[in-house]
């Protein structure tokens, strides 16, 4: 069973961290993963650069519409996610509690990840 | 046991087991329906067979297989097809119903439908039941059931009980779910029976499980107490034509001591530790903070330890309330805090009180407005505030007695 643990960073709160302590999140993050590397838990993760990078494509009237900044405008946003690969819902909810990330305000969200052509439901 | 009965009582623990082995409440629910209907169509002609409960275990697991069959999904089915092929034939596992509550209840289920998925699969009570119960449409209902069970198999939340880090947070919605079960029970929100014994001995089953699980807990242990302390009391609640008997009226001869013993003594082991004052507004007081069901197991042990109902200490009871009021502030119980303070004595009280709580919808605040306006012989406002509880009740042996009693403030007005 895999799940996708999405993890949206709270922009506020994020500005009000010195560079130091952004530094040992981070660096706590880092940690956090490579143990789930190890224990097989995770074969890979994904940081993902900050909105203001984002460019977004919808189409309306035939035409693909091209536009500067991320989907949605909003105080949280996307900074990255991770695939864990857990047995059920509490071992990935065990995981995702030990995230460093959540000590500064980061949410994180745990949805079933579907591969490939698997049946939905 | 007909197959009404057999449903009632063993539904939901047949379920457990079926769905402790297919992991999918939806598949495990369609197995049973389907070996309920081909006994119904079997039974009457062939008779029941020697062990009912067997049978439809049997049944139902049989009709699962040759649905995970058809579905030919079998890489990552077959597993569940070995737990299916050796699902005991013989009476579902306990335990199961504990894992089932657990499941139920997850902190990643939606509160609104935990409590309607347990009863709807552990009790095994009707979507329609339920809605009624919580006066919500039955479209709704449903739609919250299938929301739920489709996140426990697509999510997969684990049929499992928590470990123990985890056990201690997640046992209240545990707990509060069985005495939802037991309240369900003890006094039916629809139907024409007023009690459902059936789901009050699950109740206490679940919740001895609960103790065996966490011996050192107090509110597990509490919940038993009050549940026994209430259920002691089930034969005198209702007459021989089903009617329901008030507890000042009831021949308390008929009430089961054995169950007053010991939900007394487990109380009384609750409370060894701090010294019990008898006064509540001291020591009980202090030590009950933060336990909700201590608190109501006391109130229940001084009315079942009362040794006729002109001697049951109302003041205490009354004392008791207060503090599960300020504990868990609700209109309910501010209800039954007023009936405790008019049966010290204080109508005036009691209905300056009464008057105060909104409770739309339920027909029991009008039922004790009317009650104390008739103790005090005001018997056309008796009469007005009878008929608007009439109009709210749905227990039928409820509604007997809210129309007894409006004949008597009827014919009694002058």
């Amino acid at each position: 069973m895999q799940y996708v643990m999405l993890i949206y960073l709270d922009s506020q709160r994020w500005s009000t961290l010195s560079t130091d302590e952004r530094n040992r999140v981070h660096q706590e993050c880092g940690a956090w993963h490579e143990a789930l590397v190890k224990s097989g838990h995770s074969r890979s993760c994904s940081g993902l650069q900050p909105p203001s990078t984002a460019t977004t494509l919808r189409e309306a009237h035939g035409k693909t519409i091209i536009t500067d900044g991320p989907f949605a405008e909003t105080k949280e946003f996307l900074g990255g996610f991770e695939i864990l690969e857990c047995a059920h819902l509490d071992e990935a909810i065990a995981i995702a509690k030990r995230f460093p990330g959540l000590r500064v305000g980061t949410a994180v969200e745990l949805r079933p990840h579907v591969v490939g052509n698997e049946c939905k439901d | 046991m007909t197959l009404g009965e057999l449903h009632r009582e063993h539904y939901g623990r047949i379920l457990a087991s079926l769905i402790r082995a297919v992991r999918d409440f939806t598949l495990a629910e369609d197995a049973l329906q389907e070996a309920f209907a081909i006994a119904v169509a079997q039974w009457p002609q062939k008779g029941p067979p020697p062990n009912p409960v067997a049978w439809l275990l049997a049944t139902a697991r049989n009709k699962a297989i040759d649905q995970i069959r058809h579905r030919a999904m079998a890489a990552h089915k077959h597993e569940e097809m070995i737990t299916l092929a050796t699902l005991e034939e013989s009476a579902p596992e306990p335990a199961d119903t504990l894992r089932l509550i657990f499941t139920c209840c997850h902190p990643a289920i939606a509160p609104e439908a935990q409590i309607a998925l347990t009863l709807h699969t552990v009790c095994g009570l009707t979507t329609e039941e339920i809605a009624r119960a919580f006066l919500v449409p039955v479209p709704t209902l449903a739609q919250r059931l299938v929301r739920a069970k489709t996140k426990i198999k697509l999510a997969a939340i684990p049929y499992s009980i928590p470990g123990d880090d985890e056990l201690p947070s997640r046992l209240s919605a545990a707990l509060h779910v069985v005495y939802l079960v037991f309240n369900e029970g003890y006094s039916a929100s629809s139907g024409t029976e007023i009690i459902r014994a059936d789901l009050c001995a699950d109740a206490i089953r679940l919740a001895r499980q609960l103790v065996g699980l966490l011996p050192l807990e107090r509110e597990p242990r509490a919940l038993l107490a009050l549940m026994l302390l209430n259920d002691a009391r089930r034969p005198a609640r209702t007459d021989a034509s089903g009617d329901l008997v008030l507890l000042e009226d009831q021949d308390r001869t008929l009430w089961d001591r054995a169950k007053i013993a010991e939900g007394t003594a487990l109380l009384d082991a609750i409370f060894s530790h701090t010294s019990p004052s008898p006064s509540p507004t001291t020591a009980w007081g202090k030590s009950l903070r933060g336990a909700p069901y201590a608190l109501q197991a006391a109130i229940a042990a001084l009315h079942a330890n009362a040794p006729t109902a002109d001697k049951t200490d109302w003041p205490q009871i009354a004392a008791l309330y207060a503090l599960l009021a300020q504990l868990t502030p609700s209109p309910i119980i501010e209800l039954n805090r007023a009936v405790a303070i008019a049966m010290s004595g204080h109508l005036e009280n009691a209905l300056t009180l009464l008057d105060q709580l909104d409770l739309p919808g339920y027909h029991r605040l009008p039922a004790a407005r009317a009650d104390l306006l008739r103790r005090t012989g005001r018997f056309p406002e008796a009469a007005v505030a009878y008929g608007e509880a009439l109009s709210l009740v749905r227990n039928d042996a409820e509604r007997r007695h809210l129309q007894k009693r409006l004949q008597e403030v009827s014919t009694s007005s002058p």
